[in-house]
């Protein structure tokens, strides 16, 4: 009895499963993308100095306080997170060399090429924590002063250059970078001194 | 094309396509190997990461170090108890031996490297801001001053 040749197996559909486990791992291993909010910390100073700290008028400087019990304290006034946004974007952009205003930061005059004269403000927003709040409040402060801060940038982008802060090529980011220096200081309660 | 009339036409043999699955378990199993190479075993609790609308995404994972704090997994709280604490690597320290480990992640770099060294914190959110000052103040100590805050990306405006 001559025996059939058996008919091959077609194997063309396993590549299709080996696709489909492929494209699995590649989706499920990039879930886990890093993203963060950016920040520099400023360098530390050993508080035995003997130097004294140089002195920082009250009038540049924005407070803000994050009490143990989660609750903000700005500039000595209670005040709602969703608020916080606005006034720093406020104490960014108001600028007075008057010591009586002390709502406002006192500012210097420099220039930039391309742009001459601009007024670059002297503020600095000083967060002090109590060691018993929590992470995830300060992170929501910490994203309200990088937004307030990106949003005076595109600000100073648009008035400049007339145009977005992220269109603009990385030269000009860093002048916009340089009108609007990012000076955040932190500190514990328990501690004094930031900076 | 007339020399072949005269047996009976067969057809071209059908390629042969049994060894495409193995082209594609290879690619596969590459991937499975590369994407799983710099995960540090989580001695912690994967911590929850607070959520947030300015945030970036990490430029050249090399460049990065990672630190985790949250309360350790369930095997090892009757070792560290249920409080948040630090892991470094793949151990669970201190904030006092931050410092060897920057000089650490350091040395393991090229010299060019060294300098765009950025930390990545990965902390949970109900960590109290302690650990996080104490962890700041080591990293401005041993000079590593780019850090990130991981954390989840918020879609909701407020």
């Amino acid at each position: 009895m001559a025996r059939r040749p058996f008919p091959e197996i077609n194997s063309a559909s396993m590549a299709d499963i080996a696709f489909m486990l492929l494209i699995f791992f590649l989706v499920a291993t990039r879930m886990e993308s890093d993203k963060g909010i950016y920040q520099v910390l400023p360098a530390y100073t050993d508080e035995s100095n003997k130097i004294p700290p140089i002195k920082v008028l009250h009038k540049n400087l924005f407070v803000i306080n994050l009490t143990n019990t989660n609750s903000l304290i700005v500039e000595k006034k209670p005040m709602q997170i969703s608020e916080l946004r606005k006034a720093c974007v406020d104490f960014l952009t108001c600028m007075n060399n008057n010591p009586d205003d002390i709502a406002c930061p006192g500012f210097e005059t420099e220039t930039f090429e391309g742009l001459g004269d601009v007024q670059v403000t002297k503020a600095i927003i000083s967060i002090q924590n109590s060691r018993n709040a929590t992470y995830e409040k300060y992170i929501e402060i910490q994203n309200e002063i990088t937004a307030a801060y990106n949003e005076v940038k595109n600000r100073y982008a648009i008035q400049y250059y007339q145009k977005s802060y992220n269109a603009l090529n990385s030269k000009q980011q860093g002048i916009i970078r340089e009108i609007i220096p990012q000076r955040i200081s932190e500190s514990d309660l328990q501690n004094e001194g930031g900076k | 094309m007339s020399r072949f009339r005269k047996k009976n036409m067969r057809p071209a043999p059908s390629l042969s396509t049994a060894s495409l699955p193995d082209i594609v378990f290879m690619l596969l199993f590459f991937f499975m190997v590369t994407t799983k190479l710099r995960e540090n075993t989580l001695l912690v609790k994967n911590p929850d990461l607070p959520k947030a609308t300015e945030i970036v995404k990490l430029e050249k994972k090399s460049f990065v170090s990672n630190i985790y704090v949250a309360p350790p997994s369930e095997k090892l709280q009757k070792l560290f108890g249920n409080q948040p604490v630090i892991q470094l690597n793949e151990s669970i320290e201190k904030a006092s031996k931050i410092a060897t480990f920057i000089q650490m992640e350091r040395e393991a770099r090229n010299p060019i490297d060294r300098n765009q060294l950025t930390v990545n914190l990965k902390i949970d959110s109900k960590t109290p801001m302690g650990i996080v000052s104490d962890i700041k103040t080591e990293l401005r100590k041993a000079n590593a001053l780019k850090i990130y805050y991981s954390a989840q990306e918020k879609n909701t405006q407020k």
